[in-house]
């Protein structure tokens, strides 16, 4: 902030830091993941944390969150050096964490899973009134409206699960509040009420620690970032003196000059592949759309528009009811997975860790997954194939044995990848394909994505990410409310997208 | 529109659920007892019924808890067998004996429960396992010490078996009080809560402060006393103690069988007493229904297992289907119906 700045009596500590880590250093086996961090948080400001998958992120905030204890170097609050055994000490000493994957609990409520571990008591007994009351205080605060402590987590959107782990980390009284990815889940409208809540907390005099892969939310929010490379410090300066070509440079070592590949010269949008015609069921309704041979077509819209929903129910998990689909010309049905994979389809999953990957079985198995239990005579060309499809996906593991649990995210989703294209799929459905995955790793799965269609496959692309899906898609379709609500050619802006997906469009029509 | 979507009757609760069953097979029992001839809703067969529910009633909110816990209790039969025969060697027939007999039982219960619950808590062993192992062991000790039946029950303490307030057992009773103080453990104290949270997600937990193992020891060591206190009533009916009496009623497996009709999650962290007392109910009822309609053994244990798969597979069912659906469901006919074509996917 630099308005601190003036009125600070220093120029080079505007204020006096409310968290100081010096020299960390952890290793697990014998790797180091860390290497001698060194960073200040200060009252008001927002520090980046910025880095591929693997940079060691999230192992730098789980050791200031006392998950992990360090094996060199010292975390300092308020000048006092600490040494956390176990989270709660650290949010004790007026740090909180929001971690990556959802710390709530489903079948319990919002009042009680904020309030979990300090319910608040009237003599022995918790007193739920004073907890219910609480939370809503809370989320007051937060300018949240509308969220009934009484509601169980289950039935909260992943934005309104999100707000709750937030106002969770606010209610300990935080000073620092670090958060890695908040927005991995969210959509870009509700990112916004994300910046409305961290204003609050800045407000208020929290040291705010950021970790996201979306570079803009980095330069929109950051007074100070830190880059991370292979869990070395690459730099530590203030937001005002990079951009983002430095800041994927720094991260990658590289200037990634086209980050969206252009289409592969010779591409062709052939015969349609597949067509649907006011196809719906429980989830979608009234859904016209063509997927042709070569072409990549984005599905764009807001959290809870039904995109996961259209592309699973052509999929066959929750079959369509009404309408016609036709595949390759022929009118037909999809009524489970393994049909739809039998007519060459394919698709990769919103959420790789519960639906597009057994964790505990290695590389290969996971690779040969498909293969295996759909086209068991194909087992053994994929599986001799397998180690050079995995290659050419360069994946990173030690060896094909390894548990994919272990890899990292990117990695991980070429494993996905792996196992679908050992199936030659004409149709890919891909649900957010570079969730939660580094900027490399993206890359590459943009290269494959062209590579595919200029092989003749079809493309459909779920993504929340707005430059993603302008970047990639040669046409964009634009869900909301479980319908289609329009369709917008190469070349739209981020504008157009959501003046259709949040129904702006609609109105102005009528208006007009 | 919230508000509607709130009112359909799809959000019935799982409790909820186990009620209405518990309702509809109250019906059935009496339309079937009323067609042999017979009042369902006299005095002596509300009495039966509730008398058939004591026994399995503590054991179940016992198991309740363990699961809520994330673990399972294996051990509870075995547990209820030494109950019965230390509370009745010790009594020997002496009502002066009386509390230090009970004393000694549910202190033995408790100490078992308490290896239990560390084993579990501390070294990481399954619930399935360490209490399958407790149980062997118990097993053994209770086969190669005792012989057949021991002990005697004075008048006294029978009574407890016998007594009635009105139609209600005196045995029911204790057993909805105690229902009654651990419904206030989990609905109202720290420890309770922090049980549901580790039953549902131990790193959730732990990552809020709570320590993970209290919870998970005390729900062992209740879940082994509630066992020990169904040992000591079967003493009070029986007068004597009995090496065999726990597990000739497959309490271990009825009791989760109990729990799980009630609407608990065998997995943890969700469910509660209520749906288990219903559960216990609805076995109770359907026990005595069979009984006055003369269903010979098999049978009865036929519709047992029958009425406990169909309800996990209705469950489950609830389950999959917690996504809202926009389109298609009567209550939620917020947009209006799109036209349909006809030849779409069956």
């Amino acid at each position: 902030m630099t308005s601190n700045d003036a009125v600070a009596p220093t120029a080079s500590t505007p204020t006096q830091p409310v968290l100081r880590a010096t020299g960390v250093t952890k290793r697990f086996f014998g790797n180091a993941v860390l290497e001698d961090v060194t960073l200040e948080l200060h009252p008001g400001q927002v520090h980046g944390l910025v880095g591929e998958n693997g940079a060691g992120k999230s192992t730098l905030m789980k050791v200031l969150a006392g998950v992990h204890q360090p094996d060199e170097g010292s975390v300092e609050i308020g000048g006092e050096t600490q040494h956390f055994t176990h989270p709660i000490q650290a949010q004790q000493a007026g740090l909180s964490t929001v971690f990556q994957e959802f710390n709530l609990l489903p079948d319990r409520t919002v009042a009680e899973n904020i309030y979990l571990g300090r319910e608040p008591r009237r003599g022995p007994l918790v007193d739920t009134a004073a907890m219910r009351r609480a939370t809503a205080e809370l989320l007051d605060g937060l300018g949240v409206t509308g969220l009934d402590p009484d509601r169980t987590v289950r039935s909260l959107s992943v934005a309104e699960q999100q707000i709750v782990e937030i106002a969770k980390a606010v209610s300990y009284d935080s000073r620092i509040i670090s958060m890695d990815e908040p927005t991995a889940a969210l959509a870009d409208h509700e990112v916004e009420l994300l910046y409305a809540i961290i204003r609050r907390l800045l407000d208020r005099d929290v040291a705010i620690l950021y970790v996201s892969h979306r570079l803009k939310e980095i330069f929109d929010l950051c007074d100070t970032i830190t880059v991370l490379k292979d869990g070395q410090q690459v730099t530590t300066q203030p937001a005002s003196e990079l951009d983002e070509g430095a800041l994927v440079r720094l991260m990658v070592g590289r200037e990634m000059s086209a980050f969206f590949p252009e289409p592969t010269p010779g591409t062709e949008v052939g015969e349609p592949l597949l067509t649907l015609s006011g196809a719906g069921n429980g989830y979608v309704d009234g859904i016209d759309l063509t997927l042709r041979a070569g072409e990549i077509v984005g599905l764009a819209g807001l959290q809870g528009s039904g995109r996961t929903e259209l592309v699973e129910s052509v999929f066959g998990v929750t079959p369509l009811t009404r309408g016609t689909l036709t595949l390759d010309g022929e009118t037909t049905t999809i009524g489970s997975p393994r049909q739809a994979i039998r007519r060459g389809l394919a698709l990769i999953t919103e959420d790789r860790k519960a639906k597009g990957l057994a964790l505990g079985q290695s590389v290969l198995d996971n690779a040969l997954g498909v293969v295996r239990s759909v086209f068991p005579g194909r087992t053994g060309d994929a599986r001799s194939g397998m180690p050079g499809v995995l290659s050419s996906l360069e994946v990173a593991a030690r060896s094909l044995d390894q548990e994919v649990q272990f890899l990292s995210g990117g990695n991980q989703q070429k494993v996905v990848l792996a196992r679908w294209l050992s199936v030659d799929p004409r149709v890919m459905l891909m649900d957010e394909p570079t969730r939660g995955i580094d900027v490399g790793a993206k890359h590459a799965i943009y290269e494959l994505m062209r590579g595919l269609a200029a092989d003749g496959v079809g493309i459909l692309m779920v993504s929340s990410e707005l430059p993603e899906v302008i970047g990639m898609s040669d046409r964009i379709l634009v869900m909301r409310d479980g319908r289609l609500a329009g369709e917008l050619p190469r070349g739209a802006t981020e504008e157009d997208v959501l003046a259709l997906a949040t129904g702006a469009a609609e109105h102005e029509e009528i208006v007009a | 529109m919230n508000a509607l979507a709130r009112l359909r009757p799809t959000q019935l609760t799982s409790t909820g659920i186990v009620y209405l069953v518990l309702v509809l097979v109250l019906v059935l029992g009496a339309v079937i007892t009323a067609a042999s001839g017979r009042n369902f809703f006299s005095g002596g067969n509300i009495s039966a019924i509730l008398t058939g529910t004591s026994i399995l009633g503590f054991i179940a909110i016992g198991q309740t808890l363990v699961i809520l816990a994330g673990s399972l209790d294996l051990s509870v039969p075995y547990v209820a067998s030494l109950a019965s025969l230390l509370g009745g060697v010790t009594m020997a027939g002496q009502t002066g004996n009386i509390p230090l007999a009970v004393v000694t039982a549910l202190g033995v219960a408790a100490l078992i429960g308490l290896v239990n619950g560390l084993v579990v808590a501390y070294l990481h062993v399954h619930g399935f396992i360490a209490t399958l192992g407790m149980g062997l062991i118990l097993a053994g000790y209770l086969g190669t010490t005792y012989k057949g039946s021991a002990g005697s029950a004075p008048r006294d303490f029978r009574l407890i078996g016998a007594l009635n307030i009105g139609p209600v057992p005196l045995s029911t009773i204790i057993m909805l009080g105690c229902a009654v103080l651990v419904i206030l453990l989990l609905r109202r104290t720290r420890i309770g809560h922090h049980l549901y949270a580790v039953g549902g997600n131990k790193d959730v937990a732990r990552l809020s402060g709570v320590r993970t193992q209290p919870p998970v020891v005390l729900a062992h060591v209740l879940c082994s006393v509630l066992a020990g206190m169904a040992g000591l009533l079967l003493l009070a009916r029986l007068s004597v103690g009995s090496p065999t009496i726990g597990t000739q009623g497959g309490y271990d497996l009825m009791s989760i069988a109990a729990v799980v009709l009630g609407g608990t999650v065998l997995a943890g962290g969700k469910g509660n007493i209520l749906g288990t007392l219903g559960g216990v109910a609805i076995f109770a009822v359907m026990d005595n229904v069979m009984s006055v309609m003369q269903l010979n053994a098999f049978l009865q244990d036929v519709v047992r297992g029958l009425v406990i798969v169909i309800a996990v597979a209705v469950y489950a069912r609830r389950n999959a289907d917690l996504r809202p659906a926009r389109f298609e469901r009567s209550g939620a006919a917020r947009h209006t119906p799109a036209p349909t074509t006809a030849g779409g996917a069956a």
